[in-house]
């Protein structure tokens, strides 16, 4: 292999003059921007809507044509919302559920994918489909048996119902990571068994450093998830000081109907947080490129 | 690493390897056995055994035998739900794909400010689903909504601008259009997917002459099938059982043109009270959901690829 590397190392432009290759790339490069940017232009304007209408007196929200660039800019809907309600509170309780949240169901999910994605047991692949099954089943029709599960422990209107089990994994989390374990050469495994490495050890050594990617969109999808989940709370939080941020806002839409700018604008603070979360995140774990080779 | 799993001498034991591999794989998804007793399988159970009854939950229960899922195959409205259902899954499943993987390509590349891209495309499938509803139900407004404002301004006439979630034709396009707007999710996973490609695959297929499109053919999607079988199967899931949308945005209107399984499902069981015809309706659904998802895991052995691949 290593023999024939260095006769070629861009068979690419080979038989093409520099100049040509030069101009195509640069042809690419402009397709690509415009692509991008116009996709990036259909993608964001229903979200520059929501931050300009948050933005606008009550009076000019409906307005046709749409103004962009609000003549008057005011921050009265904004101050309105964390008036009314106790956000700060709701802010808090969402990010006491959320941050307990991230920690079990990575751990958890990352344990249960592994058991699924790298050891060979009697009854793995049984059990696997019926972790499939389990999400094949509408939420609205096993939500009652649930619920009363919850209030006989009496734990209704506490976090635990929310929190428990996201710490026992779900079938979601479980299924994504066990593709991506999957992806990873089994020669690992193998090297490492032979070596007399527990099944613990090549799961906290070897598989769980090299899923950091995988791991990272775990994390953040596990944030957006629970940051946004509205039906959990809405079910088993009854007391206003208990409240998320995302069944406070519905309890501030129901207060005032159709005040387009307060609500707009407390969504628009609701989606902030997970706004940072992902662009820090994103580049802890797209960017890194991962050498998973086994040279063959 | 490997000088740290060196140190390891082996233990004795009295136990095969093949029974100690059960033993360990048993504990490692320990915690989803006890999530699945513990909640799952009994709820499971429990709408099992309502769909036989006649029920509001409250003040009766009457066994009716096959009773509710007879009814079923004569409810127009069913039927029509399961069309409108299939006709959305398999619009917007394929769609999704396309799209998510062609977005994901695209910000694979060495491009400046990847991360603001990256977020602008992720960006809409973070906003929770009642926000995305109402801000869709004013984008798709047919007289001053963003999407006819902008098709008028391309020259198409007003009186031929779809009238959208108002209009029984348009109404489930809109819901795809609505879902397509949420690739990023599924992008997300394509991304890092494309992380994971080991780089010495890419060296080969250089060493051996590949050109970019042979590379992508060739190792970019097999490398990546396990990744598009899971946003598959997930999608084919998630599209079945669409329900937020729709319930805050058409209710199922107009006349019916966006009636989906389990809105209809919802009315029948927490608007009507007839939980036992609603749990019918749940288990037609899993078994459909269960029949399309084994159609995409049989095949799979055809076409998804695993490098980690556990030999037999």
């Amino acid at each position: 292999m290593t023999s024939t590397a260095q006769v070629t190392p861009r068979p690419q432009a080979r038989d093409w003059p520099l100049f040509w290759s030069k101009v195509g790339r640069i042809v690419g490069k402009v397709i690509l921007y415009a692509v991008l940017a116009f996709g990036a232009y259909i993608f964001f304007l229903p979200f520059a809507w929501m931050v300009t209408t948050s933005l606008k007196p009550a009076a000019y929200a409906y307005e046709v044509p749409i103004q962009w660039f609000p003549k008057k800019i005011t921050l009265d809907a904004y101050i309105y919302g964390w008036k009314t309600l106790p956000f700060p509170l709701f802010y808090r309780n969402t990010a006491i559920i959320t941050a307990a949240n991230i920690v079990g169901l990575v751990l958890s999910s990352s344990l249960v994918a592994f058991g699924f994605a790298r050891i060979r047991f009697a009854g793995r692949d049984a059990w696997f489909l019926i972790l499939l099954s389990t999400m094949m089943l509408p939420a609205q029709v096993t939500l009652i048996p649930i619920y009363l599960f919850w209030s006989k422990l009496k734990l209704v209107n506490t976090f635990w119902p929310l929190i428990i089990p996201e710490w026992l994994t779900n079938a979601y989390n479980v299924f994504l990571l066990r593709q991506f374990f999957m992806t990873i050469p089994i020669d690992y495994d193998d090297a490492a068994r032979i070596d007399g490495a527990s099944w613990f050890r090549i799961y906290s050594q070897i598989i769980v450093p090299m899923s950091k990617p995988a791991l990272g969109v775990i994390a953040i999808q596990a944030f957006a998830w629970n940051w946004n989940n509205f039906l959990g709370p809405l079910i088993y939080l009854n007391e206003t000081r208990k409240f998320t941020i995302s069944i406070g806002l519905r309890l501030f839409q129901t207060q005032q109907s159709s005040k387009m700018p307060e609500t707009m604008a407390m969504s628009v603070v609701a989606l902030i947080p997970t706004l940072i979360v992902f662009f820090i995140a994103q580049r802890y774990f797209i960017q890194g490129i991962v050498i998973t080779g086994v040279k063959g | 690493m490997t000088e740290h799993v060196l140190e390891e001498v082996p233990k004795r034991s009295r136990l095969t390897p093949r029974a100690r591999d059960t033993i360990a794989g048993y504990l490692f998804i320990l915690p989803w056995l006890i999530h699945f007793f513990m909640l799952i399988l009994g709820a499971m159970l429990a709408s099992l055994v309502i769909s036989f009854a006649k029920t509001d939950l409250l003040t009766g229960f009457k066994w009716v035998g096959l009773q509710n899922y007879r009814d079923l195959f004569k409810d127009p409205l069913f039927v029509k739900s399961l069309r409108v259902t299939a006709i959305y899954t398999f619009t917007v499943v394929p769609l999704g794909v396309i799209v998510a993987l062609s977005i994901a390509l695209l910000l694979n590349q060495k491009v400046a400010f990847l991360g603001f891209w990256r977020l602008i495309y992720y960006l809409p499938s973070v906003v929770s689903g009642v926000a995305v509803a109402v801000l869709w139900t004013w984008v798709l407004n047919p007289r001053f909504g963003l999407l006819n404002v902008g098709l008028m301004r391309l020259g198409i006439p007003q009186e031929s601008l779809p009238r959208w979630i108002y209009s029984e034709k348009w109404a489930v396009p809109s819901f795809v259009l609505m879902g397509l707007w949420g690739a990023g999710g599924a992008m997300l996973l394509y991304l890092a997917g494309l992380q994971g490609i080991p780089t010495h695959l890419y060296e080969a297929a250089m060493i051996d002459g590949a050109n970019a499109w042979q590379k992508f053919w060739h190792v970019t999607i097999p490398m990546l099938t396990p990744t598009i079988f899971f946003n598959m199967l997930m999608s084919i899931i998630g599209s079945f059982q669409v329900f937020t949308q729709v319930y805050v945005m058409t209710a199922g209107g107009p006349n019916n043109a966006s009636l989906t399984i389990v809105l209809y499902l919802y009315q029948r069981g927490f608007i009507n009270l007839r939980f036992g015809y609603a749990s019918a309706i749940a288990w037609i659904l899993f078994f459909i959901i269960l029949f399309f998802t084994m159609l995409v895991i049989r095949s799979s052995t055809m076409w998804v690829y695993y490098e980690g691949e556990l030999k037999k």
